[in-house]
């Protein structure tokens, strides 16, 4: 061995490594401290989850490349991690007074979150294969336990429990699809790949296949999602509102980041399953969503359907589709969680309600909340001027330039469909004579709801930012 | 030229007025007045402002006129709003009638005046930038965003079946609405651009035509509605309160037909061309079947609705038969139809907010107790015939001319259609007004009060007076018609010369 080893540049990880010496001091402070230092680990947690966004935008430099290649920070990834921070510390904020009220306060909790943000910014830099499994696993370990951290509770039990079996399955599909792979190209970079997988052999293909398998389950694609309702159902609301939010930005975030830089060269093979994938997405969570009567249920289809919508750019694998894909995640992101704020000021009598029917005659009881919910829902439907509509349009806009022409079709007629059901919540709200009102919301699930709404509805006033960021993200990666 | 941009705050105006609405307190009366009489002020004003448009507007011309233009979605999409001699009407038709939709609504709504006057303030908007916007992503913007109030409105103020016909009006349209927007962005990636007044003379290549045509057609033959695709209307009329209802019929009808106009004709000449023989056999069908439909309904406002189908038969006849006076007469029927339709909606309205029905058969001798009203509805019944002195006959005769220049069939048919008009508007009015008075219910009908002649008075004055006098609103739009049919005879030639060279 002539080679010496040499510490790799430690600097493009700063912000992980940040995140995670912090997650373990305060996983410290909590085991010495026990429940009581709860409270302030919440709010550090935030903290830290800010500090490290911070981290991020100021990190020097267009493209920083470290651990031999493995890890890269771009601008497709400092935009995807930034809106993965923001979705963690929101689920993190509107978890404080539903734990409280609970007396279910643990601290784990936000610890556990940290630690799979941590595995979600490693998963947005992969450049690797052995990288994306490291970052895969730790977002999804912490994940399992979260999910079911309200260990009396027999439904968040269950969920977590399905969660890890199916996860670990697809964890497995993916390690087998990534050997496989790796035996076909004889490197596990991506840039490696990238150079031998120039025709598509059998092995290779099948490869793909598993490997998308995995991606498919991370973001809850058909034919994968089995898993997304029940989980969503079980898990506590703070919960739930996280699982629809980050981690479906990791996903998709490492979904688009192998397909471009390591499958370039197979875009015909890949192209394929995608849109296949997209359209059962999209098809799936418009038809399944109409008959939920339970609002979280409901918007597990919402997140499958939306899943395929964000699909539909990836599919034409271009830049202008990748740029589709970062517009359509940042306003998912914003539309889920003001959902789910609304979601969670559900309480009445001091319990959780969850039923659609619960939401009877808002628009009288609290005609503010009533608003805006109904905005986010007309958004969720991608009804302009709201900020869905954009969402939509630029994905479309990039698969109609690919000459997708039938997927672009049904991919509108499911949003049409889908549409149903998110006007079935704002009749619900607005004519339907009022039920019992629920108690006033807590202060931040107000502020998540007041800055999520305005920037689904005003979105249209000024949307050039956003736009003009997703594309100079998008253009990193070519 | 000008200081301030008269477009945008012709059409943002009443959003303002709006956000003014939301932030009010509503509990009580005075409140409520104040909202009332917050909207009623924004409508006018945004009115007056949008008719100094006119003065200032130069009808000589056929370029779009007050021009804004601003950088918005990045890269080559811009907010671009301007208004030629097509599109002024309809801004102005759509400032005029809001008024007469706030006076409507005054009294007959009680609940939640707050929202109701949001939303209608807010459509007022997206119904003004709809007719101002000359980017294509802007227009549909506006085009569909209507959908949200008008979908609250139906269904929050509407009649018993209000859920299902907001749901069926929301899903039609939006469904018709998809397909255009895929076709936008066709145009976009193959002109680069969705500036209108470029994509106006672009010449799009002949086979994406057909499909792009297809998919503006979808959208627009809902929106109108044209035969076969009318059904969400009579249900979405029925359920509406009254205010509702002559928007949808006035405003948000001729949108379809302002796309024909603005899209469908100019922009794909061929396959306008090639699929007219379409539009004619379903505007026939829509002049025929409709009215035939319309003679057994016995309810006042689905009777009205089916009319208005057939109504808008003429309007499709007339714009796709390409010729100066089929086009001419379309769009001087959009205008008629907008006032007479709203009007004959508020007649409807003045009796169901005194009976509270709209079953035909549970009236009868109305003109013994309500003169004034019995007059009124006269007009409006006759200009929906479209009796010679009234605005109706000028819109349906020029179509029919225009028509008969093109295909002496399909004219025949409709001009025929016209009878049956009469048949089913004479024989509404025969049951409602006429006759003796012996229905015990309506001894005691009032005549028509003050709010009612406010709102009534100057649409008979229009009515007759657009009749008698039409050259205003066709000098208006006449140098932009001319344009419009110059570039499209223009295409077809272009087309034509460029087949015959292949051999």
């Amino acid at each position: 061995m002539t080679e010496t080893f040499q510490v790799p540049a430690l600097l493009p990880a700063l912000p992980e490594i940040v995140l995670v010496i912090g997650a373990m001091l305060l996983l410290m402070v909590g085991a010495f401290r026990g429940e009581r230092a709860a409270s302030g680990i919440d709010s550090t947690a935030i903290l830290l989850l800010v500090i490290t966004g911070l981290i991020v935008v100021w990190l020097p430099g267009d493209k920083l490349v470290t651990f031999g290649g493995s890890f890269v920070v771009d601008g497709f990834g400092r935009f995807l991690k930034l809106l993965a921070l923001v979705g963690s510390a929101t689920a993190i904020l509107m978890s404080l007074t539903f734990f409280a009220a609970e007396k279910k306060q643990k601290f784990e909790y936000s610890i556990l979150i940290l630690l799979s943000t941590a595995g979600m910014m490693m998963l947005i830099s992969a450049a690797d294969l052995i990288a994306l499994y490291l970052g895969l696993e730790l977002m999804s370990l912490a994940l399992y336990v979260v999910a079911a951290i309200d260990r009396d509770s027999v439904r968040s039990t269950e969920a977590g429990l399905k969660y890890f079996v199916l996860g670990a399955l697809s964890s497995g599909m993916l390690l087998y699809g990534a050997s496989l792979i790796y035996g076909f190209t004889g490197t596990v970079s991506f840039a490696g790949i990238a150079k031998a997988a120039t025709h598509a052999s059998l092995g290779l293909v099948f490869g793909l296949v598993f490997l998308f398998a995995g991606f498919c389950f991370k973001i809850s694609a058909v034919p994968f999602h089995m898993w997304t309702p029940d989980v969503y159902e079980g898990a506590p609301t703070p919960i739930t509102a996280f699982f629809a939010a980050a981690p479906k930005v990791a996903g998709i975030a490492i979904f688009v980041r192998t397909t471009m830089m390591a499958f370039p060269g197979i875009l015909t093979q890949w192209q394929q399953i995608v849109v296949f994938v997209a359209i059962v997405s999209m098809a799936l969570g418009a038809f399944a969503a109409i008959g939920q009567r339970n609002i979280k249920r409901l918007m597990a289809y919402s997140s499958i359907g939306h899943m395929g919508f964000a699909l539909v750019g990836l599919a034409a694998g271009t830049a202008e589709g990748v740029q589709g894909v970062l517009v359509y995640m940042a306003i998912y992101l914003t539309m889920t969680l003001g959902t789910f704020a609304c979601i969670l000021s559900m309480r009445r009598d001091g319990y959780m309600v969850e039923s659609i029917s619960d939401l009877a005659g808002l628009a009288r009881t609290k005609p503010t909340m009533a608003f805006f919910l109904a905005m986010l829902l007309f958004s969720l439907a991608g009804i302009p001027p709201l900020a869905g509509f954009f969402a939509k349009f630029y994905v479309f806009l990039a698969a109609i330039k690919a000459g997708l022409f039938a997927l672009a079709v049904i991919g509108v007629v499911t949003s049409v469909v889908g549409a149903y059901y998110y006007l079935a919540i704002v009749k619900t709200m607005y004519f339907d004579e009022p039920a019992k009102g629920f108690e006033p919301m807590a202060p931040e699930l107000r502020a998540v709801l007041a800055v999520t709404g305005l920037f689904n509805l005003l979105f249209f006033i000024y949307p050039g930012p956003l736009i003009e960021a997703a594309n100079a993200a998008a253009k990193s990666l070519f | 030229m000008m200081s301030w941009p008269i477009l945008s705050v012709t059409t943002f105006l009443p959003l303002v007025g709006a956000l003014f609405i939301m932030m009010m307190r509503s509990d009580g009366d005075a409140e409520q007045r104040n909202v009332r009489w917050i909207a009623l002020w924004t409508t006018l004003i945004t009115f007056a402002i949008s008719l100094i448009m006119v003065y200032r507007f130069d009808p000589g011309s056929a370029e779009f006129q007050f021009v804004e233009k601003k950088p918005w979605l990045g890269g080559t999409i811009n907010y671009h709003m301007g208004v030629d001699g097509i599109s002024l009407p309809f801004v102005i038709l759509t400032t005029a009638l809001m008024p007469v939709c706030i006076i409507a609504s005054w009294l007959p709504i009680r609940t939640r005046i707050k929202e109701y006057m949001t939303a209608f303030l807010v459509l007022e908007t997206l119904m003004v930038g709809t007719f101002a916007s000359l980017d294509l992503v802007v227009f549909y913007l506006f085009f569909e965003g209507g959908l949200i109030p008008m979908f609250l409105i139906i269904g929050v103020w509407g009649g018993p079946r209000r859920v299902y016909a907001s749901f069926k009006f929301f899903l039609y349209t939006l469904l018709g609405s998809v397909l255009m927007l895929l076709a936008i962005m066709a145009m976009y990636w193959e002109a680069g651009t969705t500036e209108i007044p470029v994509l106006l003379h672009h010449g799009f290549p002949r086979g994406m035509q057909t499909w792009v045509w297809l998919a503006f057609f979808a959208s627009f033959a809902v929106k109108l509605p044209m035969w076969p695709v009318h059904t969400w209307l009579p249900d979405a009329h029925v359920e509406a309160p009254t205010a509702g209802s002559v928007i949808l019929a006035a405003i948000l009808l001729k949108m379809g037909g302002y796309g024909f106009l603005r899209f469908s004709l100019p922009m794909f000449p061929a396959a306008s061309h090639d699929l007219a023989p379409l539009v004619f056999g379903l505007s026939v069908v829509a002049v025929v079947y409709t009215s035939l439909v319309a003679l057994v309904q016995e309810d006042m406002k689905k009777l009205i609705a089916y009319s208005s189908v057939a109504h808008m038969g003429f309007v499709t006849m007339g714009i796709f038969a390409a010729t100066t006076q089929g086009v001419a007469g379309g769009i001087f029927q959009m205008i008629s139809h907008g006032v007479v339709s709203a009007a004959l909606f508020l007649c409807v309205g003045v009796v169901y907010d005194r009976m509270h029905t709209r079953e035909i058969a549970a009236y009868g001798g109305l003109v013994n107790r309500m003169p004034l009203y019995a007059a009124a509805f006269m007009v409006f019944t006759l200009a929906n015939v479209g009796l010679p002195g009234t605005s109706g006959f000028i819109g349906e005769l020029l179509a029919l001319i225009g028509t008969f220049k093109v295909n002496n069939w399909v004219a025949t048919i409709a001009t025929l259609g016209t009878i049956l008009s009469a048949a089913y508007a004479l024989w509404l009015y025969r049951k409602a007004v006429l006759g003796a008075l012996v229905k015990p219910s309506l001894a005691a009908i009032k005549d028509l009060d003050y709010r009612e002649i406010i709102t009534l008075g100057p649409l008979v004055a229009l009515t007759i007076l657009l009749g008698v006098f039409p050259k205003p609103v066709l000098d208006f739009s006449a140098a932009s018609v001319a344009q419009l049919l110059d570039s499209y005879h223009h295409a077809l030639d272009a087309a034509k010369s460029a087949a015959l060279l292949v051999p």
